[in-house]
């Protein structure tokens, strides 16, 4: 990379992005604020059977759902009498790399290859990193893997180091960082040097290549229990595996099934600190994403994420990492599947939602993750209890991110918390006219957006921009 | 008289991005008090001694610079120790269900 000043880098910004992706966002915005989402989308091309087209080719996808038999009897222990929904879990750990993010890298790679990109990059320091160096390897394109990796002292998280030797093993060139958002300036130069595609997690190809998890899944729910299923759990981070997976669904014609994100709480830690960074033991699928962009989802590497969770989540509950920790092991001993974190913390959602439903209702996790050194609970509590956080059973209640982990000492513990939508519409709503200059007009097209994009009605948003327009003059 | 490392060998260099106190504005101060520093790996292209400014190739067929850092650089990840907050967990779910009827 060269050594370009940070603000000019930043100022070519708008430049380098389109150059790397290929697409030009500005033809889809309709208003202020306005942009036609199913239109970028659908312009690309690719719908369910054509993404399951491309995906069959890398052997990406049609991964076992299984039926967790143990975990559901465990349930119906701790659940009142005819309560208790049966659980299964899509084992997308048997994807090429070990995870869903395959389906996301598949397309990205697919037309970057098309497109005659020598290469591609990818901002990433979790799956999504070994999906695109997999994806790339088999393409035969390069790829270069950016990540932030170590704090100030060093050490590195575990989870990410071996997500390092993963990119590595596929045939990367793995970018380190230590901690900080500016790995988005050294993204940028890389991208501006090389001329390579943008295989960003949040392009429409990424969330179109989620679809056919949902597409799938309830495919195969219906097939083994008769109906589609209930509720299907995602781990929800960045937002991609809500918006696709549902979308998915929908595309079967599982119009009424519930789709809950589940992440885990990490509140009270800062994302972009160097001394909060290793007193994490989850690297994604937390709140550290998840509320910040499901709040405003445009915080990402392309001018419009196609990734927009608040259109297609129906609940959003957290969980903490205990709680993970135990269902983790859990699983391993009465299931025989020794998975990673990011499904898991969907799984202990499960576990808790499963006790308020009835014994016939079906509930899915929709991810599992393959696990190993560093990216294990084994190495996240060591890693905790070198910087200083207790690790103990009790009552997960006494949990606090950063302080303490506090493993389960019985299943009837394992709860969720529901988080307000309301106020997360309400947050999204307020960062949306934040961006717009003072006294700008919105127009009916604007409003229609603003309602599709928290899914309330014309009411409810006028009412609340107003009331935000009326404080900030 | 430090060891040379043979050119062609796998290395890992170190540069600094972003010095401490030039950092992103909106960095928290624990952050901005630290530099953004990047290490990447590549094959050696000339021999030099840890501590100097020297080029790689990377994985990638790019020249990247920086000061070299380490020879073969170890994948040092691991599980670790047994953890006893976890260890009972197995016991005890197979027990509730055992009391079911459910296994053996």
């Amino acid at each position: 990379m060269s050594h370009t000043k940070y603000e000019d880098l930043m100022a070519q910004r708008a430049e380098i992005m389109r150059q790397s992706v290929g697409l030009d966002y500005a033809q889809y915005t309709t208003g202020a604020l306005a942009f036609d989402y199913e239109r970028l989308l659908t312009d690309t091309g690719y719908n369910v059977e054509a993404a399951a087209a491309v995906q069959s080719h890398t052997a990406v996808g049609n991964t076992p759902l299984v039926e967790l038999e143990n975990v559901t009897a465990l349930v119906r222990v701790v659940a009142k009498p005819g309560k208790g929904a049966r659980i299964f879990i899509k084992d997308e750990a048997a994807n090429p790399s070990g995870s869903f993010k395959d389906r996301r890298a598949s397309l990205s790679i697919h037309e970057a290859k098309k497109r005659g990109y020598q290469g591609v990059v990818a901002a990433t320091s979790g799956n999504y990193g070994a999906a695109v160096a997999s994806q790339a390897a088999k393409a035969g394109l390069r790829c270069i893997i950016v990540q932030e990796a170590f704090d100030s002292r060093g050490v590195a998280q575990p989870e990410i180091a071996e997500k390092t030797r993963a990119c590595e093993a596929y045939g990367a060139e793995v970018i380190r960082l230590s901690v900080g958002p500016e790995l988005f300036y050294v993204f940028l130069g890389v991208l501006k040097d090389t001329g390579y595609f943008n295989a960003s997690l949040y392009t429409p190809y990424s969330i179109l290549g989620i679809e056919t998890l949902g597409y799938e899944l309830a495919g195969q729910v219906r097939h083994q229990t008769g109906r589609f299923p209930d509720v299907v759990i995602a781990t929800h981070a960045g937002g991609g595996n809500v918006t696709g997976t549902t979308r998915g669904l929908r595309a079967a014609g599982a119009v009424d099934t519930e789709m809950v994100a589940a992440s885990v709480d990490l509140s009270g830690l800062h994302m972009a600190s160097d001394h909060d960074f290793n007193r994490k033991s989850f690297t994604t699928g937390h709140t550290g994403f998840s509320m910040p962009f499901t709040t405003w989802p445009d915080r990402v590497d392309v001018p419009r994420s196609a990734a927009r969770p608040l259109r297609y989540m129906d609940r959003f509950v957290t969980v903490s990492q205990g709680e993970v920790f135990y269902i983790t092991q859990a699983l391993a001993e009465l299931e025989g599947l020794e998975r990673g974190p990011a499904g898991n913390t969907a799984l202990a959602a499960a576990f808790a939602i499963a006790r308020e439903l009835n014994e016939n209702q079906v509930i899915v996790v929709q991810e599992t993750e393959y696990t190993g050194a560093g990216k294990h609970p084994l190495a996240q509590l060591n890693l905790a209890r070198q910087m200083g956080v207790d690790v103990v059973r009790g009552d997960p209640k006494g949990n606090k991110p950063g302080e303490r982990i506090v493993i389960p000492e019985h299943p009837v513990q394992i709860n969720i918390v529901d988080v307000d939508l309301d106020h997360v519409r309400r947050s999204y709503l307020s960062k949306a006219i934040d961006t717009l200059p003072k006294g700008t007009h919105l127009s009916d097209v604007d409003f229609d957006f603003l309602v599709a994009e928290t899914r309330t009605n014309r009411q409810y948003v006028q009412e609340v921009v107003d009331a935000l327009q009326r404080k900030t003059g | 008289m430090p060891n040379l490392i043979d050119k062609g060998t796998w290395v890992e260099i170190e540069r600094i991005v972003l010095a401490a106190g030039e950092r992103a504005p909106q960095v928290p101060d624990d952050t901005q008090r630290v530099p953004l520093v990047m290490r990447v790996k590549g094959f050696l292209m000339a021999a030099a001694t840890v501590g100097t400014e020297v080029e790689v190739v990377t994985a990638a067929g790019r020249v990247s610079r920086g000061m070299l850092r380490e020879a073969n650089p170890a994948y040092s990840h691991t599980f670790g120790s047994p953890i006893g907050a976890l260890a009972g967990i197995g016991g005890e779910v197979r027990a509730m269900l055992r009391d079911q009827g459910r296994i053996r």
